[in-house]
């Protein structure tokens, strides 16, 4: 099933792309297992998901803790903490 | 009961009297605005880039505002916040809320601030005067504002624990 992913702010521009189609493979369980192997994609990922602590997810842009199942999820995004207001 | 995300600037007391236009059972209207400031001491800062992650935005707003509508009375409410390149002294956020009485229309407002500052999906990135480009860092304190607010805390006791 492809999953989109997003990225925003300096997590955007580490990546160098606002969002990208997935086949995630299976055996991923949680959006940490999707950082996990997003990190092993490239040097540019591994940039982006460096600090542990700082990155924040959405699946189906509603928020989410790193230990969520993606089961059922059609769009994961990762982002800085927010910054709005 | 609305909330809107733009690149346009907004007019503070046209948005405050379309809420109320028409309308005898508004007691209080309450009206936040959020301003781009040139922090420190003036003229380090150009202006600022306000990213946001469109759907999500608008649903988190909404979200945060029906949260508001469950804990106050309030008769009316509106959030407006603004995407895009902006300058110091330029409006970046509107709270509005109406209420019978006015501690429900402040504490409203108060409270829309502070969960939309730590869950909208909205990012700054700070221009310098100098050319340079630098985003703006989450505040511990956003949070512990945000947190006075849980229900599991018990009630009246929440301030005075803030720091």
């Amino acid at each position: 099933m492809p999953v989109k992913i997003r990225y925003f702010a300096w997590m955007r521009e580490k990546t160098g792309k606002a969002e990208e189609i997935v086949d995630l493979p299976a055996g991923l369980v949680t959006v940490a297992d999707v950082v996990e192997w997003l990190k092993g994609r490239g040097p540019e990922y591994g940039e982006a998901f460096a600090k542990p602590g700082v990155v924040r997810a959405a699946l189906d842009q509603t928020h989410v803790k790193l230990e969520a199942s993606i089961a059922g999820a059609r769009e994961i995004a990762f982002f800085p903490p927010v910054t709005g207001g | 009961m609305a909330v809107r995300v733009q690149h346009e600037d907004f007019d503070i007391g046209a948005e405050a009297a379309r809420l109320v236009a028409g309308r005898t059972d508004i007691g209080s209207v309450v009206t936040f605005t959020g301003i781009v400031r040139d922090g420190n001491g003036g003229g380090t800062i150009a202006g600022m880039t306000l990213e946001h992650y469109p759907g999500m935005t608008e649903k988190e707003l909404a979200r945060v505002e029906a949260e508001a509508r469950a804990r106050w009375p309030l008769q009316a409410s509106l959030i407006v916040h603004r995407v895009g390149t902006l300058r110091p002294g330029d409006n970046i956020v509107l709270v509005v809320t109406a209420s019978l009485h006015r501690q429900a229309a402040f504490d409203a407002a108060a409270f829309l601030m502070d969960y939309l500052k730590t869950r909208a999906p909205f990012w700054k990135k700070e221009l310098g005067a100098d050319g340079s480009e630098q985003w703006v860092e989450a505040r511990e304190s956003d949070d512990e504002a945000a947190e006075r607010w849980a229900v599991s805390d018990p009630p009246g006791l929440t301030p005075s624990r803030k720091r």
